[in-house]
């Protein structure tokens, strides 16, 4: 009886959490400009029409050039900050490690609005590095908590034996270090690159007037009616999503990288 | 020992300066992005508001008094009870699906991980456009009823309160499911194990064992969620109608259409101190408990 309870639990979970994207599935499959569900007749022209129109693809352009750099830019702050915490436990650097984490916990419309106010101060305003910036410091907690993970599994003893071997602290991060925090690094990096993908407040407070990335060219979209090209991006995004995170899941240790422990 | 058994090399005081001078770069990336934008809030939120949508500093407690005299309080009550409610649904919602995501194998488990990792980083744009389709009357939900006999035509389900709550507790379910996943995969199994050779039920189980030990990350869980509403911005503008606005919409609203960036400001200080009251609050509590 109680199986049958929790059964029926997990069925309706799935339902809920699932079906909204089965709707959107259906809806952008439509052959016609109107959202109806199920589909009126099915095509995959709206997946074709985000490449060729070129609003579209633009501001797709415009999100894949920002997540890129901004994920890029995350690690790179991120990386000294957690050796430096892990290699000698130095109290400023785990400031700075608490001080990077704040952003991504706060409603990101305090982040958003910090970062309009500072553009607009120093009369730098609207430029696409702007928004890069923004994304980096939002997202900088998430390279920071999976290379610090990273690193906690990384054996002293190993870089101890490298030492007294006569290597150098190059070479003992190259060798040694490198190798093990690599794929974390890298996670860090994917998990920025998708969040940056779909941010939207941020990207708006900073840039919305001048580079028009797809999260905010959708919201324009939605406020004069809505077309079944939306549901397609939507769908090619949850896609996009599901890539990168089996591709974390197949190279490095989701489980371990979510908190849990190895088995 | 951090540093371990080995010596360290001769040019101690260099090397702590060389770690020092890596961390150089990120401190000015935080430091100039993030501590410097944040003070400029505080400032700005106290900076005397000009006719032509600009702002000149200066020293008023104007936009904090509109803030206390208005209907914003109003707004920010409204904010604090709905992330209220969104959070205890999703704990509710997703405490028993997590405790049993512990217990599938680990194919269907990392399965299920990477799907709710992708729905989680799903822009809230598209979450809210997804919603709306959903309530719509040509395409939503409302259709099943008719086809099951319940409703006779199909009717819109947005805008509203239960449109806004629903979305809302969409959007935080898969990150409350990843919050509670290290701290239920790290119960020690066999603590159930002794609960049921004892002849606890399973369900008796899960609320005299399962609960009590996950009491912290469930504390601490909740907060999160708290938050992640109080951040939600286009749920509440598509889903529901002005009256159902939370301060995170309000912000943007008189920093982008108003123009009005001291009160955008000091509205971001209440977020702030909202946000920040309840972080600090629940851990110290959840320190007290052990």
């Amino acid at each position: 009886m109680m199986r049958l309870i929790g059964q029926f639990y997990l069925l309706l979970f799935a339902l809920f959490l699932v079906g909204p994207i089965v709707v959107i599935g259906g809806v952008s499959l439509n052959a016609k400009q109107k959202m109806s569900f199920p589909p009126d007749g099915v095509g995959i022209g709206w997946f074709v029409e985000i490449f060729a129109n070129p609003d579209w693809s633009g501001a797709l352009l415009n999100s894949l050039i920002i997540a890129l750099c901004s994920a890029a830019l995350a690690v790179l702050i991120a990386l000294p900050i957690a050796y430096t915490v892990w290699k000698h436990g130095l109290r400023y650097a785990k400031a700075l490690l608490a001080l990077g984490i704040a952003p991504f916990i706060l409603p990101p419309i305090i982040l958003a609005l910090a970062v309009l106010l500072f553009f607009t101060t120093i009369d730098f305003n609207g430029f696409m590095i702007n928004v890069i910036i923004a994304h980096a410091i939002f997202l900088v907690a998430l390279p920071l908590v999976t290379i610090s993970l990273g690193l906690e599994g990384v054996d002293r003893s190993l870089t101890e034996a490298a030492q007294t071997m006569g290597a150098d602290a190059g070479t003992v991060f190259r060798t040694v270090i490198f190798p093990i925090a690599a794929p974390y690094a890298m996670a860090g990096f994917a998990f920025c690159f998708v969040l940056s993908l779909n941010e939207y407040i941020i990207a708006l407070m900073t840039v919305g007037f001048t580079v028009e990335t797809l999260p905010i060219k959708i919201f324009n979209a939605l406020r004069y009616g809505y077309t079944p090209i939306i549901a397609a991006i939507a769908v090619m995004f949850l896609i996009i999503n599901i890539v990168i995170f089996s591709l974390i899941a197949r190279f490095g240790n989701l489980p371990r990288i979510l908190g849990a422990f190895d088995e | 020992m951090r540093s371990g058994t080995a010596a360290e090399p001769a040019g101690r005081k260099e090397l702590a300066f060389g770690r020092y001078l890596i961390l150089a770069p990120s401190s000015v990336m935080l430091g100039v992005f993030f501590l410097i934008p944040f003070a400029l809030i505080l400032a700005v939120s106290v900076a005397h508001k000009t006719d032509g949508g600009d702002f000149i500093f200066g020293f008023t407690t104007a936009h904090y008094e509109r803030f206390f005299s208005g209907l914003y309080i109003g707004r920010a009550v409204f904010s604090t009870v709905t992330a209220l409610t969104v959070s205890v649904l999703t704990l509710l919602i997703a405490f028993p699906f997590t405790y049993m995501l512990t217990r599938f194998t680990r194919r269907s488990r990392t399965m299920w991980l990477i799907y709710i990792l992708a729905q989680l980083s799903l822009s809230e744009v598209l979450i809210a456009f997804g919603w709306q389709v959903l309530f719509s009357s040509t395409a939503g939900l409302s259709n099943i009823l008719v086809l099951l006999g319940i409703a006779e035509e199909s009717f819109p389900m947005a805008p509203g309160l239960g449109a806004v709550i629903t979305a809302l507790v969409y959007l935080a379910l898969p990150f409350a499911v990843l919050l509670l996943y290290p701290a239920l995969s790290r119960i020690d199994k066999s603590y159930m194990e002794a609960s049921q050779t004892m002849g606890a039920s399973p369900v008796r189980t899960f609320f005299t064992v399962v609960v009590p030990i996950a009491r912290p990350a469930l504390i601490s869980t909740g907060v999160t969620m708290f938050v992640l509403t109080l951040g939600a911005i286009i749920t509440p503008q598509v889903l529901g109608r002005p009256a159902h606005w939370t301060l995170s919409v309000l912000i943007q609203d008189q920093a982008i259409f108003s123009a009005n960036m001291p009160f955008a400001a000091a509205l971001a200080v209440v977020l702030l101190i909202l946000a920040g009251g309840v972080i600090a609050l629940v851990s110290r509590l959840n320190k007290g408990n052990g």
